[in-house]
């Protein structure tokens, strides 16, 4: 047992190197605290500057407005114009619809495949199907966003008669293959961390697998599956390159799921590199940095709580 | 244990340092004599790359380093001094001088060549001629349908550049007379990309230079209804019959010297235009580039 004894050579030195990791895990959080306060710092014109509020006020980028007398109060995005026009609302359904397409499509896949690993499929079965799924995540999104530009947009076209080739099902459907490892390994761990006991408990009461999956595990699980989804939903939100390659990037206002989109992600990708710095226009793409910060901050702390909790409830189970 | 600790230990310093080495040698830039950056235009990006090639053939030791990102982000770099040639497919905005002025930066233009903007359509599309007009009605969906101009009763898929553009900054000025882009105009981050798109949509349409055709066509263009219609070539553009040409510009800090003022009258020179044209753009008039020179 001697070898398993730890005898610190010198004070000095544990005490530097618990201080160095300490540091380390800080800088992290002190990153995270600093980029909010940069991306939040650069939106503040909106909110006190005169100059900028000409332009731009939180009423002009929520309500309808009338810019030209012979048309109807609308929703337009169009900063680059006589009449700078900064409407969030057709970027916030383009980032919505896409995110939901991505998500009806990963959902069912991302959860199925979860029962089938944790529940059906032989050892061996596993350890091929889960790294396979868990590979997905690791495609550059540039790869899918490509992908999706060039083979599936013209496949999705001709398959459905479409009228725009580049549209919010075509990058909601890209956007969905990132998603599905993310539901897929979440789903599966809680599904897994399930005690066996009860399992036990259930056959030993006459129900066959099938029942076990889906009226034992399934709702046992269910808090982590759903903590699955929060998470996925936070990475459709935010992630940029596959929506700016296959969406048409058009601020269209509709509900249609087959009309071309422009994401909150996108259009900070696509316009940031031109915009005037410390101009009006500069200020809204970093309020809409801000937003999907939030966001997505919001989305993951959710999702870790659910898990906590979920992990707590099992363990309380088992004692 | 005790290794793998120290390892650790180890790594951890290793990875603070490297950190404190590379921060200060990536804040330096660029700036090294015997360079010359030029950056802006899509449009540009592929001539100015071939001028580079052959001048640094010709001169050697020099480095000439292109890139693109479009006119907005050429201009944003010659105001950050950040390079030394800003390539632009549209002249300054009244907006940008400004700035400049607030910058200390005192922009200088000179044209390095023309360019017509071509309408692109699917090679299919039944579709010749289209006015001006028509073109702003598509562009601002007042029309919708091809049907509304003689062809198939589909609706028309508008596809457009980002509003870094200068393309889209003169399309904009030029054929839509300052008013906007319908939303449902896509677009697209590049020439290639509309050239590319429009390819595979038969009832797209989408404008950009005409250096690129592969497979699309190029519709010919009337003024108005009562003018010629005239196709986009070396020689309607030249001669200004073909109505949507522009100059394309190269923009310095302060009157160029040295280096950048060599590159300058070499890209105007007889040979610099002969590349312009061997790679499809339209070379400037004797005249004209002769006026362009620096002495």
């Amino acid at each position: 047992m001697d070898r398993y004894q730890f005898k610190p050579k010198s004070k000095v030195r544990e005490f530097i190197g618990e201080k160095l990791i300490a540091l380390t895990a800080l800088a992290a959080l002190i990153g995270i605290v600093l980029i909010f306060v940069f991306i939040f710092k650069e939106s503040i014109p909106i909110f006190v500057d005169k100059a900028t509020q000409e332009e731009v006020t939180i009423d002009r980028m929520v309500f309808k407005q009338t810019f030209y007398e012979d048309e109807d109060a609308k929703w337009i995005w169009q900063p680059n114009s006589d009449i700078p026009k900064y409407s969030l609302m057709p970027l916030f359904i383009g980032t919505l619809k896409a995110a939901i397409i991505a998500m009806l499509f990963a959902t069912p896949l991302g959860v199925m495949a979860a029962i089938y690993t944790s529940e059906f499929a032989s050892k061996r079965t596993k350890e091929i199907i889960k790294p396979v799924i868990e590979l997905l995540a690791g495609i550059p999104s540039v790869v899918l966003g490509f992908f999706a530009l060039i083979v599936l947009a013209t496949f999705l076209q001709n398959a459905f008669g479409l009228t725009f080739r580049l549209n919010a099902l075509n990058a909601g459907l890209a956007l969905g293959i990132t998603i599905i490892p993310v539901i897929f390994t979440i789903s599966e761990d809680a599904m897994t961390a399930v005690p066996q006991s009860l399992r036990d408990a259930a056959i030993a009461l006459g129900a066959n697998p099938w029942q076990v999956s889906f009226t034992m595990v399934l709702p046992a699980a269910m808090p982590g599956i759903a903590a699955g989804i929060v998470l996925g939903f936070g990475r459709a939100i935010g992630e940029t390159m596959i929506v700016l390659m296959a969406s048409g990037n058009a601020a269209i206002s509709s509900l249609s799921f087959t009309d071309s989109i422009r994401t909150f992600s996108a259009t900070i990708a696509a316009e940031l590199a031109e915009v005037v710095f410390g101009s009006p226009h500069y200020s809204v793409l970093f309020l809409i940095g801000t937003l999907l910060f939030v966001f997505t901050f919001l989305t993951n702390l959710s999702g870790d709580i659910i898990l906590t909790k979920l992990r707590e409830r099992l363990q309380g189970r088992m004692s | 244990m005790k290794r793998m600790k120290t390892l650790f230990a180890l790594g951890v310093i290793f990875a603070l340092a490297l950190t404190l080495t590379l921060v200060p040698a990536m804040a330096q830039g660029s700036g090294k004599p015997g360079t010359i950056t030029v950056k802006g235009s899509d449009t540009l990006v592929r001539l100015g790359q071939r001028w580079a090639e052959e001048y640094m053939k010709k001169k050697p030791g020099l480095v000439v380093q292109v890139s693109g990102g479009g006119t907005g982000t050429g201009i944003a770099a010659l105001l950050n001094k950040s390079t030394d040639v800003c390539q632009a497919s549209r002249d300054m905005e009244k907006k940008e001088y400004a700035m400049a002025e607030q910058k200390g930066v005192k922009p200088v233009r000179h044209s390095v060549a023309l360019d017509g903007i071509a309408i692109f359509l699917h090679k299919d599309n039944p579709i010749q001629v289209l006015t001006l007009g028509q073109l702003k009605d598509i562009y601002t969906a007042k029309i919708t349908n091809w049907k509304e101009l003689g062809g198939p009763d589909k609706r028309i898929i508008i596809y457009s550049r980002e509003n870094n553009s200068g393309t889209y900054g003169f399309f904009k000025e030029h054929v839509l007379l300052g008013r906007d882009f319908a939303p449902e105009a896509q677009t697209l981050p590049g020439t290639a990309s509309v050239v590319n798109a429009v390819g595979k949509d038969l009832y797209g349409i989408g404008y950009g230079g005409i250096a690129w055709e592969s497979n699309v066509k190029h519709l010919s263009v009337k003024k108005d209804d009562a003018s010629p219609a005239i196709e986009p070539t070396l020689t309607t553009i030249t001669d200004g019959s073909y109505p949507i040409a522009r100059e394309l510009y190269w923009f310095f800090n302060g009157q160029p010297t040295g280096e950048v003022k060599a590159f300058l009258n070499w890209a105007l020179s007889e040979e610099g235009q002969k590349v312009a044209e061997s790679v499809d753009y339209i070379p400037l008039p004797k005249d004209m580039a002769a006026k362009n020179m620096i002495p």
